[in-house]
């Protein structure tokens, strides 16, 4: 596309199907302890 | 639903329904907002003549762009609301119902291994290790393994177990800490589980056995440090009032190196003494750290040093600093990661995470020195909140359903911000502190939550353009 440049490929609904095992970490495990940042975190099934 | 912005340069536009982001040009950037204003494709469908009226309305409203190119930007916009990665409906809410039913699964826990503390933080949540005027004490081992059993016994066909040994110091208690961590090794071979073990600590019982230890058996280390000397010293003095900078920094240093610089943070916490907080963090990036965590700190408003609304604008500044020079560092010896910008567009959460937050109350427990269970570490010494024991699981299921039902669409001001499935409705604790409900939010917190998006989106942009 000349105008329009997509990051990502991925999209949200494709995981509706396969997604909520549940293996990825609980997000305040990471650092933060006082926020909640999900949207770093990642899906193990992409490890 | 869609959301624009421009940072560092860049003009983004975020689809929040099918987390599609686009970097798109400034004649793409005022058509998609004309779409959004005219409400031209708001139920999601390319239909016979829509692309013909946002030509129409472009033309209008951009009198000196060839008519050319404004026909070739609505062709594409129009491209990607057929791929279903602009203007994209919800189509989650109804799944919202499913999962509050899902089984009861605990997969985290929280050890207070000290309610004890070496250090006298002003800013501490958990007030110097005693939570809410709880007595100063060590968990024992019999405690320690009885969560680890409780949490193998409630975690269904999960694999991945973790379990984060906090405080106070948990290295007041290190001797538990290793006992703990070696029945956990024991347990993931009768019961085919994997225990990912983190270490929260301010440094100073740090030595080379500690050290050691950390890197054969710690998943993760979370080091606790808030950037320049100054800084650092003013709000995590020791209870005499001494400085603890000089102190763990070196320690802090050598760890992380002997790590590779891997699986572990500096974290620290920026207060309303020191806004301009972009600096600790360059500082603690000059010193050599890869891996870091800055964040604001959660206290009342009548602290002195709590973040008010009027620090604001000038903590966007901050990030936006921060960001712009994060993006000038991509590709160089001195790049770093912050954990708050840190985001992942390809194998980033599936929908239901998204939606359920950070499973306080459900699948993350915080274990006291006792044994008694509360929601997350925030919660304790809370008696409202006290949940169970591990010795008896969790009795208080009312308060698990009421976790459980919190998703950001069970939250009034989630429903249409732009952020709901990058901080999944925020943090309860902080809803709750702030607001006397877990299903409200904390508006300070979600205002810097959606800056610190913004800038982690420009900063893949930026990434994106440097490896093209």
């Amino acid at each position: 596309m000349e105008h329009i440049k997509t990051l990502n490929t991925k999209r949200l609904q494709s995981t509706v199907k396969d997604g909520g095992c549940g293996e990825c970490q609980t997000s305040c495990q990471s650092a933060c302890k006082t926020s909640c940042t999900v949207g770093n975190q990642t899906c193990e099934n992409n490890k | 639903m869609i959301h624009t912005f421009k940072n560092n340069g860049i003009n983004i536009v975020m689809d929040i329904n099918s987390g599609a982001i686009h970097v798109v040009d400034d004649i793409a950037y005022d058509l998609i907002n004309i779409c959004d204003e005219k409400k031209i494709y708001e139920d999601g469908k390319a239909e016979t003549g829509r692309k013909e009226r946002l030509i129409e309305e472009g033309k209008k409203a951009c009198p000196g762009v060839p008519a050319e190119k404004i026909e070739q930007a609505a062709k594409e916009i129009e491209e990607l609301v057929e791929a279903e990665a602009l203007f994209t409906l919800d189509a989650y809410e109804e799944r919202v119902i499913d999962f509050s039913k899902r089984p009861n699964v605990v997969k985290a826990l929280c050890l207070h291994i000290a309610h004890d503390c070496n250090l006298a933080c002003k800013y501490c949540f958990a007030e110097e290790g005693k939570y809410h005027g709880q007595a100063t004490e060590l968990m024992s081992l019999e405690v320690g393994k009885a969560a680890l059993d409780f949490l193998v016994k409630n975690s269904g066909v999960r694999r991945n177990l973790e379990v984060d040994f906090f405080g106070g110091e948990p290295l007041l208690n290190f001797g538990v800490v290793k006992e703990i961590v070696a029945y956990g090794r024991e347990l993931e071979k009768t019961h085919n589980k994997k225990f990912r073990f983190t270490l929260t600590t301010n440094g100073v019982l740090l030595n080379e056995e500690v050290k050691e230890f950390a890197n054969r058996e710690m998943d993760n280390v979370v080091l606790s440090i808030d950037g320049r000397k100054e800084v650092h010293d003013k709000m995590r003095p020791f209870p005499s009032g001494a400085p603890s900078h000089d102190l763990i920094l070196p320690k802090f240093k050598d760890l992380a190196e002997s790590r590779g610089q891997q699986r572990y943070y500096v974290r620290g916490t920026f207060t309303h003494n020191n806004l301009d907080f972009s600096e600790d963090v360059l500082h603690l990036a000059d010193e050599g750290f890869k891996q870091i965590s800055v964040e604001p700190v959660v206290a009342k408003d009548t602290e002195s040093y709590a973040i008010k609304k009027e620090d604001l604008p000038k903590l966007f500044e901050e990030y936006d600093k921060l960001a712009a020079e994060m993006a000038k560092r991509i590709g160089k010896e001195n790049n770093f990661n912050f954990f708050h910008f840190m985001i992942d567009l390809e194998g980033g959460p599936c929908v239901y995470k998204r939606l359920s937050g950070c499973g306080s109350g459900t699948e993350y427990l915080a274990v006291t020195p006792k044994g008694e269970l509360y929601p997350c570490h925030q919660f304790v010494g809370n008696e409202e909140f006290l949940m169970g024991d591990v010795f008896t699981g969790v009795k208080n299921e009312a308060l698990r359903d009421r976790f459980k039902r919190c998703n950001v669409y069970a939250k009034e001001t989630c429903k249409d911000c732009f952020a709901r499935f990058y901080c999944s409705g925020g943090c309860s604790a902080n809803s709750y502190n702030f607001n006397g409900d877990i299903l409200s939010s904390y508006e300070i917190g979600c205002e810097l939550q959606k800056k610190r998006i913004e800038c982690a989106i420009m900063l893949k942009a930026a990434e994106a353009a440097a490896t093209a």
